[in-house]
């Protein structure tokens, strides 16, 4: 409860009310379907919320069905379509568990909408355990439209955490990149979206190349590439002023931004010194070290969760590979011996696995690498999937990956089972990178 | 798009025709650099001008010159520079050393395959490639800039063999 009030009252407010017309204008501009869904999906209901005020104020989104589409692209949920429902209580009171479990649901979720002062909503939602007709949790929050769907989504997150004692990460975001055709030009964007694809947002496009976005540790700022004036630069953009600053052009590549756990230093591909080096650079000073030295390609940084060593690309034994190296320097350590091809790694949240682009009879797919065992298991299943990011909670995986000629997203569960794709209504979707927990 | 393929495979061809006859280089690279004005110049006096015109602009924009191509192909995952674009390179670093103001940036690009941030580095390696050749011919390294776009600008946008051998090339930009 407490952390709801936080996060609603950190925001400002009239700025807030100021958006509200453009936002309620704003469509879902990524498509998401469900290609894969997993066997042995707990069963639930969530019932479409009731909304108690007047119908011509009655808000434009259902609070229950935004958190029944949540639990299913999680892999874990099969909530019941709402069709199939016989009746639709929206408080404990009215619910009769016995048509629950004629269903054969083992959870149903009622809740309510209320008006609550001018703009407000007061979302109540109680969880009940079916067949012990007990109430599990259930709690009270105040909200605007403005956040309506981002509550929605932290009930969600309540309750994928309350079933499965795992964090829930639907209330987070991803960044992309998108190519639509503009006459002659291409219009490359970087955008954001809700993690369920709704209300993206283009926070700088351009003409030119824009690559490698990556989000600060405490999900405020972006680093990425553009190539604007004809040569590739790193900068770091404030997300919710738009306010950027440059913060390397060397000569040569400026490149694969990565942020330190902390978020004090970037890990970057610079080639000033002739070739693709990993360098590590302090944000604030801009200080820089070069943790690299090579002849060959080395690129793609990420860092550990623990902020003590670096894993990367490198084609020094011929054929790109991952090596890690500690922050601190020294020897790079060479990790992958499975395959011709393995590139762009990153760690899971638990800094268990790895994630990577993985070559397998010449296709490009995603793979993890087991750590512990060194383990490469095989997500995916096409021919030119690349930029892996994991999902905060470390429970899936978003991609880019190319269907029909066109690029597009796709999600799948860490255990390869469940798998979701996100498309542009028209254009090319690519880059995907998961936000991590809003703070 | 085909077409522009189409194009391409043409100017592939008659650069590799004219690679046979080095002599026909050297005596192109000299001077003006225009090939086609040395089997015409003894017409000059006779009355009226050769359907085929000598070419008056610049050299870079003339089809019958090495110099027209600036688009050079490369292998899958390679860097090393094809036999078959040598006689074309070796053109571009003979008119960079008769104009020692003239300047070019070699756009090293990557086919679509792998990761983005690796082919960044693969492209600057085949832009590398074709600086280095420029110079082992004695092109100073101030008049040539290198750009990777990796796979970022695809020449062909399609997602085949055929697209991609597209894709994989080196551009040089005057």
């Amino acid at each position: 409860m407490k952390n709801f009030k936080s996060k609603l009252f950190n925001s400002c407010f009239v700025f807030l009310l100021l958006l509200l017309p453009v936002l309620s204008a704003a469509k879902p501009g990524l498509v998401i379907e469900i290609t894969e869904g997993a066997e042995g999906a707990l069963p639930i209901a969530v019932v479409p919320f009731k909304w108690t005020g007047s119908p011509a104020q009655q808000p434009q989104h259902n609070v229950g069905s935004i958190i029944s589409n949540d639990l299913k692209r999680s892999g874990l949920f099969n909530p019941l379509e709402a069709n199939k429902m016989l009746t639709r209580p929206s408080t404990g009171d009215e619910v009769d568990f016995r048509d629950w479990r004629t269903v054969a649901v083992e959870n149903i979720v009622v809740g309510q909408v209320q008006p609550n002062g001018s703009g407000g909503y007061l979302v109540r939602f109680q969880l009940f355990d079916v067949y012990r007709g007990e109430q599990i949790t259930g709690f009270s929050v105040p909200t605007t439209a403005r956040h309506l769907r981002s509550t929605a989504h932290q009930i969600a997150d309540i309750i994928y955490e309350t079933l499965t004692g795992v964090s829930g990460a639907f209330n987070t975001r991803i960044a992309y990149v998108t190519s639509v055709n503009r006459g002659e030009k291409k219009n490359i964007a970087l955008q954001i979206a809700d993690a369920d694809g709704y209300g993206p947002e283009t926070i700088v496009e351009s003409s030119e190349p824009i690559m490698s976005p990556a989000w600060s540790p405490d999900g405020k700022k972006l680093a990425y590439v553009s190539f604007e004036n004809s040569k590739p630069s790193i900068f770091v953009q404030e997300v919710y002023t738009g306010r950027r600053v440059k913060v390397s052009s060397f000569k040569g590549i400026n490149g694969a931004p990565a942020w330190s756990p902390d978020g004090r230093y970037l890990a970057m591909t610079l080639s000033k010194g002739g070739n693709p080096d990993i360098y590590v650079m302090n944000v604030n000073t801009r200080k820089l070290r070069q943790l690299t030295s090579h002849w060959g390609i080395d690129t793609e940084p990420a860092w550990s969760p623990d902020g003590k060593s670096i894993v990367f690309t490198s084609d020094r034994p011929g054929k790109p590979q991952i090596y890690r190296v500690a922050v601190t320097g020294g020897k790079a350590e060479r990790l992958t011996f499975e395959g011709s091809y393995n590139a762009r790694a990153s760690y899971s949240p638990d800094g268990k696995n790895l994630v990577m682009v993985t070559r397998v009879n010449g296709h490009y797919r995603i793979g993890t690498l087991d750590l512990q065992n060194m383990r490469l298991n095989v997500l995916t299943n096409g021919s030119l999937d690349e930029s892996p990011s994991f999902a905060p909670n470390g429970g899936m995986v978003i991609y880019a990956t190319t269907t029909g000629g066109r690029a597009e997203l796709s999600a799948v569960s860490f255990d390869g089972r469940v798998r979701q794709r996100l498309a542009l209504q028209s254009g090319d979707v690519r880059e995907p990178v998961w936000s991590p927990y809003t703070k | 798009m085909k077409v522009r393929m189409f194009q391409w495979g043409l100017m592939l061809a008659a650069v590799l025709l004219f690679s046979g006859c080095s002599t026909f280089m050297k005596s192109d690279s000299d001077g003006s650099g225009d090939g086609a004005s040395v089997s015409e110049s003894g017409d000059a006096s006779t009355s009226g001008a050769s359907r085929g015109g000598s070419w008056q602009g610049n050299p870079l924009d003339n089809p019958d010159s090495p110099l027209y191509t600036k688009v050079i192909y490369f292998d899958f995952d390679i860097s090393d520079i094809r036999q078959e674009s040598i006689p074309t390179l070796r053109a571009h670093a003979d008119y960079l050393l008769s104009n020692a103001g003239a300047s070019i940036t070699v756009e090293g690009h990557c086919d679509e395959r792998g990761s983005r941030e690796y082919n960044i580095g693969l492209g600057e390696r085949r832009a590398t490639a074709i600086k280095r050749f420029m110079e082992a011919e004695g092109v100073s390294s101030s008049q040539i800039n290198t750009i990777s776009y990796g796979e970022e600008r695809p020449a062909d946008p399609g997602h085949g063999e055929a697209a991609w051998a597209m894709n994989r090339r080196g551009i040089l930009v005057y």
